[in-house]
């Protein structure tokens, strides 16, 4: 058996039936980390030993004939800032390099007690800030693809490790993208779900009215698995929703009569690369012999939503990361005053980018600016949300790209305004708190995966994975 | 437009962030562009918009006012560098 090129719900089927167990598969997959992470760099921390006890403890319970959840003993890898118990996490900070949480966060609790298996903690954009792996304390991580170009961001490591074969399934964050780019840039499947149907209890916050933890996989099937894992209500985070579980029986397939929208701006935006638009099209055609019906749809505000998302996400996160001050956890730069401890402690222990960010998010708080800019862009969010709502009234899906490009070279200087245009495409799904799924949809001539983007109305989640789940069946990449 | 020296170090004030000269004077030239390009919104007309703060229709999410243990002190403190049995120790703070 090819333990590593199983998917995560095949393995899981593998464990049950007892045609593997979960500590051999554990061993295979930490044999392959060792192997080829020294390269990658997709993780962080790697928890073998833990990791292999409760495999061990998964394999027992599995004998004594307990039911346990669809990905019971599946090895699992976890983005570095999200809490993990007892285990470091550490945001790929120096703020937080020494940092070991007291408490698991709610979708640990859950993975864990559904018997699932943490492997290890996955490299990231420090602090979720950035789109490339470059920002990360710990050096970034390479697209496994192709080493000199970038896995995308925040959640490199975790797509990374998924396109690799070091991990079958991971869990990301998404706040502007950071789950759905750097999947299309390692060619794997990445969800953004609806804003609060995962709690983030427990996630470091980057943007609070933003960020969504999702799930990074091979497939659409393993990402619906690990929704029914994850998702659901929480006491412990108060912007969570009641919905029902079911992704994974949700997922039949079929797509007879789905109006899907293709929004005419987004692909005559500026800087699209022709062969990414085309390819992206393509998935119409495949769904269209399914039953769907494709329809031209106009969301004009694409010029607006990387503005806007900029200012909210860098007002919301230089309040999130004020808490970073040397006192209660994180580094500490010993100081003869409080005001010099919290100022040199925060100068030496955050990255450029995060610095740059407190700063834009302080300025567009500020007095003075706080209506032209901070106000604005929550009013430009409303006529965001308000264009999303009426054009989910004639179409079900919207089909657009991931990236206006693929993965540019590691090490490539560039000035904040450009990099930060590269998330045009997914950034507006974050803004208006719909869900969204990224998929492999082809190869470009340069070698490198292209993505395909599928956005749903608010917590049309189930809709979403299954169009995706429809294409995948249809189309063997 | 244009962000004076004197902004970027208020602002720097503010975030509890120091910028030595080189910082503070590559700060102001990428905050000047950042904030030009954020400046792209006022080509939107939202007049008729009020501003958005929370998606979704939730209000008042509350739990019972019941008393539940937290978490241990010791557990607690383990994180930080600097404390004593009971707390976290800073500066003096207060003349």
């Amino acid at each position: 058996m090819d333990v590593l090129n199983l998917t995560a719900l095949e393995l899981a089927e593998a464990i049950k039936k007892g045609e593997i167990t979960s500590k051999a598969a554990t061993e295979s997959y930490l044999k392959k980390i060792a192997e080829t992470d020294g390269d990658i760099n997709a993780y962080i921390t790697v928890d073998g030993e833990n990791a292999l006890k409760k495999a061990e403890e998964i394999d027992r319970r599995i004998q004594n004939g307990e039911l346990l959840g669809p990905l019971a003993g599946v090895p699992v890898a976890v983005k570095d800032n999200i809490c993990t118990k007892n285990l470091k996490t550490t945001c790929a900070s120096k703020m937080l390099e020494c940092f070991v949480p007291p408490y698991n966060a709610t979708v640990i609790d859950r993975l864990q007690e559904s018997g699932a298996v943490i492997i290890g903690k996955t490299n990231m954009d420090e602090f979720a800030m950035g789109n490339t792996g470059e920002t990360s304390y710990f050096g970034c991580t390479k697209n496994p693809l192709s080493k000199e170009l970038t896995p995308g961001g925040s959640s490199s490591g975790s797509a990374a490790a998924v396109a690799s074969g070091e991990a079958v399934i991971a869990l990301g964050s998404d706040t502007g993208g950071s789950i759905r780019q750097p999947a299309a840039f390692c060619g794997v499947t990445g969800f953004k779900p609806t804003y609060g149907t995962v709690s983030r209890y427990g996630l470091v916050a980057h943007a609070s009215s933003l960020d969504q933890i999702g799930p990074i996989a091979r497939d659409v099937r393993d990402l619906a698995a690990m929704m029914d894992i994850i998702g659901g209500v929480d006491p412990m985070d108060a912007t969570t929703l009641s919905t029902e579980q079911g992704y994974l029986k949700a997922l039949s397939g079929d797509v007879k009569g789905l109006k899907i929208g293709i929004p005419t701006e987004w692909f005559n935006a500026a800087g699209l690369d022709n062969e990414i638009a085309e390819r992206v099209k393509s998935v119409a055609e495949v769904l269209s012999g399914k039953g769907a019906k494709i329809i031209e749809i106009s969301l004009p505000f694409i010029d607006f939503a990387v503005p806007a998302y900029y200012i909210i996400s860098s007002a919301e996160a230089s309040s999130n990361l004020s808490r970073f001050d040397g006192v209660k956890y994180g580094a500490r730069t010993d100081s003869e005053n409080l005001s010099s401890l919290y100022k040199k402690t925060r100068t030496d222990n955050f990255g450029d980018e995060v610095k740059r960010r407190i700063m834009m998010g302080t300025f567009v708080l500020s007095s003075g600016y706080f209506d032209a800019y901070y106000r604005k862009a929550l009013k430009v969010k409303a006529v965001i949300k308000q264009n999303f709502d009426e054009v989910f009234k004639s179409c079900d899906i919207i089909l657009c790209p991931v990236t206006p490009t693929t993965p540019q070279k590691l090490g490539q200087v560039q000035d904040p305004v450009s990099s930060y245009l590269t998330d045009i495409f997914t950034v507006s799904a974050n803004i208006a708190g719909l869900p969204a799924l990224s998929v492999p949809c082809g190869v470009h001539s340069n070698g490198m995966p292209i993505g395909a983007q599928l956005i749903g109305n608010t917590l049309c989640d189930k809709q979403v994975l299954n169009t995706g789940f429809a294409y995948q069946s249809e189309v063997k990449l | 437009m244009t962000i004076t020296n004197r902004e970027v170090n208020y602002i720097a004030e503010l975030s509890k962030l120091e910028l030595d000269e080189v910082s503070c004077d590559k700060m102001k030239s990428e905050l000047e562009s950042i904030v030009e390009f954020m400046a792209t919104l006022n080509k939107l007309d939202t007049e008729n918009a009020e501003p958005l703060t929370h998606i979704g229709n939730l209000t008042n999410v509350f739990r019972e006012d019941k008393v539940e243990p937290s978490f241990d002190r010791e557990e607690i403190l383990k994180n930080a560098k600097n404390h004593t049995e009971e707390c976290f120790t800073v500066p003096k703070t207060v003349e």
